[in-house]
């Protein structure tokens, strides 16, 4: 092994065997890891090594937990160009058109210091993107949070205001918007939940769309010996340095102000310069391979480079443009520095990418060259200081088969019952209102509406550019999904991003499966025929056999749904270790579903328009639905009870329909009963269209109890207005595809009226569903 | 007849308004911020985005652009100039209009469909609506709050200068006396927050309300 009087590494860089597994500890490389890493190598590793292999190997970059069952996510259909294993995925959507999307999370910098967290968040997803080729064209975010208190529950429960999570909520909030408005990518939706199992560990995902000619991919690939690595875009520095490791694969502790310096800093600006440099580089066919440099910055992307295509890669440090010289190498090869890419460029065409990035104002610098062979080799001051096979830092890191274990709890949950509910009474049930009297459902209604997790997330979107580019036809709170039209073209994209902790908390199979289908029908909704799937795992620590147990239940369910569903995985990310003193969020897998639209013009709305208009309930019959519904947690009832299953049969029979119902202009808008059930929809749809309806429900519905009817979160229901002469033509298209149509009632008037249950006046509806948040959180 | 549209480094709405113009059936031609030419186009179009990323006070930089000593002089001349949201910013900076603009009041952003009065119809961009006329378009910006010194706005007010008022109760960032927009001494060169390039497409959310200021110049311009 190793003599230090013979190495061929200058001193700084060298280290006795002892101290090497002792720093390689300190980094994050347990033991067998370390073992591995010797056996690579055949020595002991320098400084640099040691830095790149505890940053690659970690979990965030190497999946290493996970890794064994995304395996079984694998799945093709003829439209996927690039699927799990690139940036991003990318389908065809038609006319010669590709669309790249992939969600990332960027969870614990978010809490640590949520601005520049959620922003730099927003700055990774888009350049996975254009990496791919693509520009990006909409961003979409779905965040969790404590609950910000400040409001009374239907136990009446006072929640005191939580100064920490109305922070944390303020600076993502702000920093999503601070980087995608300044870089100009319009935000077209998302979703925001507030629960206290995210109080010490909020989420903060972040979902991007681009798109391109379909001769445009570009992958990540070093093809030519002799070609030039250049890094384009900011000078690197010491933010972020081990953020991957240290930040994302670790569970949190107190002390977490130590960790502020491994946040990186965004600069959405020179994001924007990037963007543009790189599709005129494109454009020109001027670059052989990209990467972009997220997590693990220089290390990543040169030793990913070079794995994907077999080759080797020489790289001089010195060539780095540096913030402070003052660096050590292992901290410019781990720098997670922002708004930089690595492009491989073919030394003839150098000059001419050189003038293009000068044209944008693009530092771009030579930092290496691509060479025969497996080696990554880097040097600084001239001497070598890492030499080590690429391929053994992207491709070949751990790979874990953790125990698993079904958690216990979920026994418990399923006891929870959770059906028999009534929400006229304080806390749902005889025992919680102890005496108290019942109250009426107009007042519930009212309350619920204005409640935090009901209330339009308006607040939140309004900080959000939602035109720039301008493709958006559906924005946020107009449509189950949002809406962007293609450049040049009549096509358009819809996608929706769904995720519920709580029923995945009682159930992560069943849970999992009723996000896909909420997301697969929100897209549905929309008239886009859906097309594929991203995913965003947020979970706790694997090491702890309940929650991998919940990983490898939820990755096997969400599996199983996209391919029954025709929607295949096609790429995603997955963030673990979402714990904070031992506790473990609820399991989050957020699910992205992306569809294609042949005319723009025929995307629908969720807003009632017209006076008249029959409303229907279409698709599943309402079943009892209250099991992790928002009514029980509203009403402070215990988490628990047993999930109503999706039927994916019906659910895609469903999207069917509204695809043609959407192509004939059959119907005038359509609303998934989602969170919150049937009141909430209606609610939503007679808001946003400034317009009221009478409903009556009868048949199987009125044999529910009240609350069921207004409040159950059964999946598979659509709620649907069709202009009356359209009437006998979209039943028939529902009597063929043999999908139950029910009529409820008709668009009419300012009121929202249930028969028998719920007579609201439309400007207190509107005031309690739109103002609510905006009360809560201030101006 | 042919309308540039400028690129600052960091303009994000300059492609919205060339599709605006064309949308409206004028031709455009893209102007960039380090060259000193308006290329003997009709009109010129200041977009929004963030220009240089305003870090520094919005617009600071960008009327110091080698293009923009053109635009001065194509303004100066007569020539139609129409600042949108940055754009305003950089005229306001650049003194081709008075005034500034500063943080919204409630220190974010907004991004809302806001209903104007159009109270000037005698500029080279409002031509084609009638005064008191309502249009609602959106608006989306951080720092719109419109400041001046209480005897400009009273010159302005006395001038018809305030060329579109934020309608009353919906004033999103505390521009004083309700200021949208405000035009020069010449009634050439106008500059709003709210966005007419974002209402001018059926197709899109928005509206169409915006087509009345790009359907405006054009009519004054030859064909």
């Amino acid at each position: 092994m190793s003599d230090t009087s013979t190495s061929p590494f200058p001193p700084e860089e060298t280290l006795t065997p002892e101290r090497a597994r002792e720093l390689g500890y300190e980094l994050g490389l347990r033991g067998d890891e370390y073992d591995q890493l010797l056996a690579i190598l055949g020595r002991v590793p320098t400084v640099a090594e040691l830095g790149m292999y505890s940053v690659m190997w970690s979990e965030h970059c190497s999946y290493k937990s996970s890794k064994l069952h995304l395996r079984g996510l694998a799945h093709d259909e003829p439209w996927v160009i690039a699927g799990p294993g690139e940036n991003a995925g990318v389908v065809d959507v038609g006319d010669g058109i590709a669309v790249a999307f992939k969600i990332e999370s960027h969870n614990h910098p978010s809490y640590v210091e949520p601005f520049q967290g959620a922003a730099t968040g927003v700055g990774g997803i888009l350049r996975d993107i254009f990496t791919m080729g693509a520009r990006p064209i909409a961003v979409m975010d779905p965040l969790r949070f404590g609950d910000p208190g400040g409001w009374t529950d239907g136990a009446g429960v006072e929640h005191p205001v939580d100064p920490l999570q109305r922070h944390l909520i303020d600076g993502v909030v702000r920093g999503v918007g601070h980087y995608g408005n300044c870089v100009g990518v319009p935000n077209i939706g998302g979703e925001v939940e507030f629960d206290d199992t995210y109080a010490g560990n909020p989420l903060t995902n972040v979902l991007a769309i681009g798109v391109m000619d379909r001769e445009r991919l570009q992958l990540a690939r070093a093809e030519a010996p002799g070609h030039l690595a250049v890094l384009l875009g900011s000078a690197t520095g010491r933010d972020g340095i081990g953020g991957a490791s240290v930040l994302a694969s670790q569970e949190f502790d107190a002390g977490l102000d130590a960790k502020r310096p491994n946040v990186q800093v965004g600069d959405p600006f020179a994001e924007k310069l990037l963007i543009e440099c790189c599709l005129e580089l494109y454009e020109r066919d001027l670059v052989s391979g990209i990467q972009d440099m997220g997590a693990a910055g220089i290390a990543c992307s040169t030793s990913e480079l070079a794995s994907a295509a077999s080759m080797g890669m020489d790289v001089d440090l010195d060539r780095v443009l540096l913030r402070e010289p003052s660096m050590e190498s292992w901290e410019i090869l781990c720098s997670e520095s922002q708004e930089r890419m690595l492009a491989l460029v073919d030394p003839e065409q150098l000059e001419e990418v050189q003038d293009v990035a000068h044209r944008w104002g693009v530092p771009a610098a030579v930092i290496g060259e691509v060479v025969e062979g497996d080696a990554l080799r880097l040097t600084r001051n001239g001497q070598l200081i890492a030499d080590l096979p690429a391929r053994s830092l992207a491709d070949e890191g751990p790979v874990y088969d953790r125990p698993r274990s079904r958690p216990a709890w979920l026994d418990a949950y399923a006891e929870v019952a959770a059906e028999s509910l009534d929400a006229t009474l304080v806390g749902g049930t005889l025992e919680a209102a102890d005496g108290r009297p019942g109250r009426s459902l107009d007042e519930v209604a009212l309350q619920f509406l204005a409640s935090p997790n009901v209330a339009s997330k308006r607040w939140m979107f309004e900080q959000y550019d939602q035109h720039v580019l301008s493709g958006t036809v559906l924005g946020p709170g107009m449509a189950d999904a949002g809406v962007v039209r293609l450049p040049n073209s009549r096509r358009a994209v819809a996608c929706s991003t769904d995720g519920n902790g709580r029923w995945c908390e009682i159930d992560p199979v069943q849970g999992t499966i009723r996000v896909v289908a909420e997301a697969f029908r929100n897209v549905a909704c929309t008239g886009a025929r859906p097309l594929a799937t991203t995913n965003n795992l947020n979970f706790g620590n694997p090491e702890r056999p309940e929650i991998m147990w919940q990983l490898a239940a939820s990755i096997e369910a969400l599996g199983a749904a996209c391919r029954q569903l025709g929607v295949p995985v096609t790429g995603g990310n997955v963030s673990l270790y979402n714990e904070t003193q031992g506790q473990a969020i609820h399991p989050t897998p957020v699910i992205g579903i992306l569809g294609v639209l042949a005319d723009a013009e025929d995307a629908l709305g969720l807003a009632f328009e017209d006076e008249g208009d029959l409303v229907f309930l279409l698709g599943a019959p309402t079943v009892p639905g209250l099991a992790g519904s928002e009514l029980q947690r509203w009403l402070g009832a215990p988490l628990g009870g047993v999930l109503s299953p999706a039927d994916l049969e019906l659910e895609a029979a469903i999207s069917e329909v509204l695809q043609e119902a959407a192509r004939e202009q059959l119907v005038t808008a359509a609303h998934d009963v989602g969170t919150g059930g049937l009141l909430v929809a209606l609610a939503e749809a007679c808001a946003a269209g400034d317009i009221g309806a009478e409903i009556e429900l009868e048949g199987e519905l009125a044999g529910l109890s009240p609350t069921q009817q207004l409040f159950s979160e059964s999946p598979g229901r659509v709620l649907v207005t069709v202009a009356s002469p359209n009437v006998k033509d979209f039943a028939e298209l529902c009597a063929d595809a043999a999908v139950p149509l029910t009529d409820i009632g008709t668009v009419t008037g300012e009121r929202l009226t249930v028969r028998g249950l719920v007579d609201l006046e439309l400007e207190a509806l509107r005031d309690a569903l739109e103002g609510g948040l905006t009360e809560l959180l201030g101006g | 007849m042919r309308i540039g549209v400028v690129t600052f480094p960091g303009s994000l709405d300059d492609q919205d308004a060339r599709h605006a113009v064309e949308v409206c059936g004028g031709d455009t031609i893209p102007l960039w911020h380090a060259e000193a030419t308006v290329q003997g186009v009709d009109a010129v179009i200041l977009p929004g985005g963030f220009s240089y990323g305003d870090y520094l006070r919005c617009g600071a930089i960008a009327h110091r652009a080698p293009v923009m000593d053109a635009v001065a002089e194509f303004a100066r001349e007569g020539g139609p100039v129409l600042g949108i949201c940055n754009g305003f910013q950089v005229l306001c900076e650049a003194g081709l209009l008075p005034g500034a603009l500063t943080r919204n009041a409630n220190l974010r952003f907004v991004c809302r469909d806001v209903p104007l009065t159009v109270e000037a119809t005698d500029t080279a961009w409002t031509g084609r609506f009638s005064q008191g006329q309502t249009i609602v378009i959106p608006a989306k910006h951080g720092e719109g709050r419109y400041v001046a010194d209480p005897v400009t706005l009273d010159r302005l007010e006395d001038e018809g200068r305030v060329v579109v008022r934020y309608a009353f109760g919906s004033n999103p960032n505390g521009s004083e006396r309700d200021i949208a927009g405000v035009t020069n001494a010449g009634r050439n060169v106008v500059g709003l927050m709210p966005h007419p390039e974002h209402a001018v497409d059926a197709g899109l959310m928005g509206g169409t309300d915006g087509r009345g200021f790009f359907d405006s110049v054009m009519v004054g311009l030859p064909v």
